[in-house]
């Protein structure tokens, strides 16, 4: 086992790949010789060369449309967006094309390919730097959603993505590039290092798309979520005291529902907490399903924990941001409320 | 059947990387004054040949030749000159800022101060620009408020966009400033929109787009060719090429085979490629620019060929992809040397006046910054109310339950 960043994760899941199966391309902004501007391909065109991995010109309707067009010829593309924010560009891409290819050409063609972006905010980005866009790809049918939280699901998780013969839009929360994140800014900065889950294995391995990851155990109340906000969500029961039980969905779309529900059976009470805008958010889905399965389970109203329904404000981050402390308030009054 | 050879992909890379030596060989400098200068009224048909020349006025001796050069008022030269040098002094300024942590982000346009001064003090007041994140050069040389500039970077109390903005990303519609985008060519076809407006509208005002070497890639760059193609609106297409973008070369946005200039010929836009470096060529091919615009004449594209000295932002680090020494070995220098120079040797400056300035730039941008941190600094004093301010005209009401919900 090595310790790893989950940007060294990153990484060597595409080094593994690419080294595995000659049909494995990455491509993407300033991905090449520098390695990308967050270093997930550092190295890599070193090792296997320019027609491997190479840079793109700044056009993501073309990486991800290029990537189709390679994908339908039988490569795996694996694509950077250079941020999560820069993805729109791509949108009919991905939601006309790439989605739909299997479907509209009755498996003649498909698009196997991964489309890798920086999501979530926590860094100063201001609104085109810190967006999470995942409801968008959740409602678009053909597409495989995932955001990873840790180092070896990142890797795990990637693996699957760039061998599925689907399209998977993955996106990684850079505010837990270098370290897991508790949602408190004015302490020092946590790193991978020593983190069980900072252990990853040098060599293959897969996470299964689909399967969401149990962060903690207990009996009152679930807390679903993913992405940064699994270790906020760990910050606030630490800091409240209450006894939830966390849930990680890890990939979005297929959703694990059963894991969700088994637990919300358990619990009787259940939060959903996502960074990204709560109207017609992945909670509304969650809480729609949740109640679909547990209704006569729930003792309590779902509730929704997010960012506000404004675009990300730079200066006040931290009053956008879900932090521990709006978590910790929810989550007691979830506990108060009755049914 | 004809045997072929199996085909290879074709990567594009730099001259040199870090390590080697800076190679601008390829680079073809003619001689200032060498370009013809055709009436501005002349069929686009017989000015093809300007997309692939590179117009440039100063010459080794700092004098202004050819057809080009023009007259320019005296006083216009040495307010470009002094707004080239406030910019830079702001520039370092600012970055000294990011380094003591009161800022979380900048971004420099050294070498390019001509690009934005120059073109601005030939537009007329109502005229839009739609600028990207380095020509601050514009509102500095309208003499817009520094400490408004300043408060901006810091997002504080006096922030004009209320902390919501990443730094650097002004808005200044008084000073025919559009709001800048995080979205990199977004706006190009905003500037040609705008003059399809004010041809509609039977305005005399025109548009001035900005969009850099590397983002011409994107879709949105020749959607704004193509609409000022078809409705030849009163708009200055400018392609700023300081020959990076982060850390491609400008051979991955396609320009190592053709100019940038010469996308335009295919849509029959008028297309002049320009020494941005050089003040004189810069203000003078914008005039040209601007008056086939004022005249319904139609659209132009600008490719001013000029070079980043600076990193690409406070989060880059240029040694990675570059040689260090690759910006001393630009052959097209620096922008406020060359017209130092030209004004010296007319009588019109010296060195001691350009010290003094100098000394005088670096004063007022600190002083000013003292002010500016008078208001906050890293986002202190933004207020939490404006989170919702603004995304609509009216609040609805989902935004005001998640307002009370934050207690603010
Ligand atoms: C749509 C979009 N994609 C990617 C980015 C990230 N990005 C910011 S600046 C930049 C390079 C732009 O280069 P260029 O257009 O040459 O302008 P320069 O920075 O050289 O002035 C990139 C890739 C972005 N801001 N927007
Ligand atoms: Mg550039």
């Amino acid at each position: 086992m090595a310790q790893m960043s989950m940007i060294e994760a990153i990484r060597s899941a595409m080094d593994v790949m690419l080294g595995r199966d000659e049909n494995v391309v990455v491509f993407g902004e300033d991905v090449g010789y520098f390695g990308g501007v967050f270093r997930c391909t550092a190295g890599l065109q070193e090792k296997y060369g320019p027609t491997r991995v190479f840079d793109s010109p700044i056009n993501e309707s073309g990486i991800v449309g290029a990537g189709i067009g390679m994908a339908a010829y039988g490569l795996r593309p694996c694509v950077e967006v250079q941020f999560a924010d820069y993805i729109y560009p791509a949108y009919d891409q991905i939601v006309s094309e790439a989605a739909r290819l299997r479907y509209r050409s009755a498996g003649q063609f498909t698009a196997s390919m991964t489309i890798r972006s920086p999501c979530g905010g926590g860094i100063f980005g201001g609104q085109t730097h810190s967006q999470s866009p995942e409801a968008l790809f959740t409602h678009v049918s053909g597409l495989k959603t995932i955001v990873p939280s840790t180092p070896y699901d990142a890797k795990g998780l990637l693996i699957s993505a760039i061998e599925d013969d689907d399209p998977v839009v993955f996106l990684e929360p850079k505010r837990l590039y270098n370290g897991p994140f508790d949602g408190h800014p004015d302490r020092p900065a946590q790193s991978w290092a020593g983190h069980p889950q900072g252990d990853v294995p040098e060599d293959h391995y897969t996470v299964p798309i689909g399967k969401a990851r149990l962060v903690r155990d207990g009996f009152d109340a679930t807390i679903v979520t993913y992405g940064t906000m699994c270790f906020v969500a760990e910050a606030a029961v630490s800091e409240t005291g209450i006894d939830a039980e966390i849930i990680d969905l890890r990939t979005l779309l297929p959703l694990d529902i059963d894991t969700i529900a088994n637990s919300v059976r358990k619990t009787g009470r259940c939060m959903i907490l996502h960074e990204a805008t709560r109207t017609s958010g992945f909670g509304a889905e969650l809480s729609a399903q949740i109640q679909e399965e547990c209704f006569y389970n729930l003792e309590a109203p779902i509730v929704r924990v997010t960012g506000w329904d404004t675009p990300y404000p730079h200066a006040q981050e931290w009053q956008y941001f879900p932090g521990p402390e709006r978590v910790g308030r929810e989550l007691t009054n979830l506990m108060e409320a009755a049914s | 059947m004809p045997e072929y050879s199996p085909l290879t992909f074709r990567v594009p890379e730099p001259p040199v990387r870090p390590g080697g030596e800076p190679d601008f060989s390829k680079f073809d400098v003619p001689k200032a004054g060498t370009v013809r200068r055709p009436e501005v009224d002349s069929d686009p048909d017989d000015m093809k040949d300007l997309a692939t020349s590179l117009i440039r006025v100063l010459n080794r001796n700092a004098e202004a030749v050819g057809p080009w050069a023009g007259d320019i008022d005296t006083d216009l030269l040495l307010h470009g000159l002094r707004s080239m040098m406030r910019t830079r002094s702001f520039d370092e300024r600012m970055m000294t800022l990011q380094r003591q942590g009161k800022t979380s982000f900048y971004m420099k346009c050294t070498g390019e101060e001509a690009i934005a001064v120059g073109q601005q003090l030939a537009l007329l007041p109502g005229d839009m620009n739609f600028p990207t994140y380095r020509q601050q050069g514009l509102l500095i040389c309208q003499d817009y408020p520094i400490v408004d500039m300043i408060c901006q970077i810091l997002s504080n109390e006096r922030d004009p966009l209320h902390g919501r903005q990443l730094p650097v990303l002004y808005s200044a519609r008084e000073y025919g400033f559009f709001t800048i985008s995080g979205n990199l060519g977004t706006q190009y076809i905003h500037a040609v929109g705008w003059a399809m407006a004010s041809a509609i509208k039977g305005d005399t005002k025109i548009a001035t787009g900005w969009i850099g070497d590397g983002s011409t890639a994107e879709n949105d760059f020749h959607a704004a060719l193509v609409n000022a193609s078809v409705y030849q609106p009163p708009v200055v297409l400018n392609i700023v090429n300081n020959q990076w973008a982060i850390s491609s070369y400008q051979g991955i946005a396609g320009g190592d085979l053709a100019t940038f200039a010469e996308r335009a010929l295919g849509y029959g836009i008028p297309s002049l490629r320009v020494d941005g470096n050089d003040f004189i060529a810069v203000h003078q091919v914008s005039k040209w620019a601007i008056e086939r615009a004022r005249r319904n004449l139609g659209p132009t594209l600008i490719e001013w060929v000029t070079y980043r000295v600076a990193p690409h932002s406070t989060s880059d680090d240029p040694s990675k992809y570059r040689p260090r020494e690759e910006s001393a070995a630009w052959p097209l220098g620096d922008p406020i040397l060359r017209l130092k120079n030209h004004l010296i040797q007319r009588g019109l400056w010296s060195e001691e006046r350009h010290k003094q300035a100098e000394a005088e730039f670096d004063e007022e941008m600190r002083l000013t910054a003292k002010e500016a941190e008078r208001y906050g600094v890293m986002g202190e004093g933004a207020s939490d109310r404006d989170i919702f301010e603004d995304v609509y005209k009216d609040m609805p009401p989902h935004l005001s339950k998640q307002r009370q919900e934050l207690g603010v």
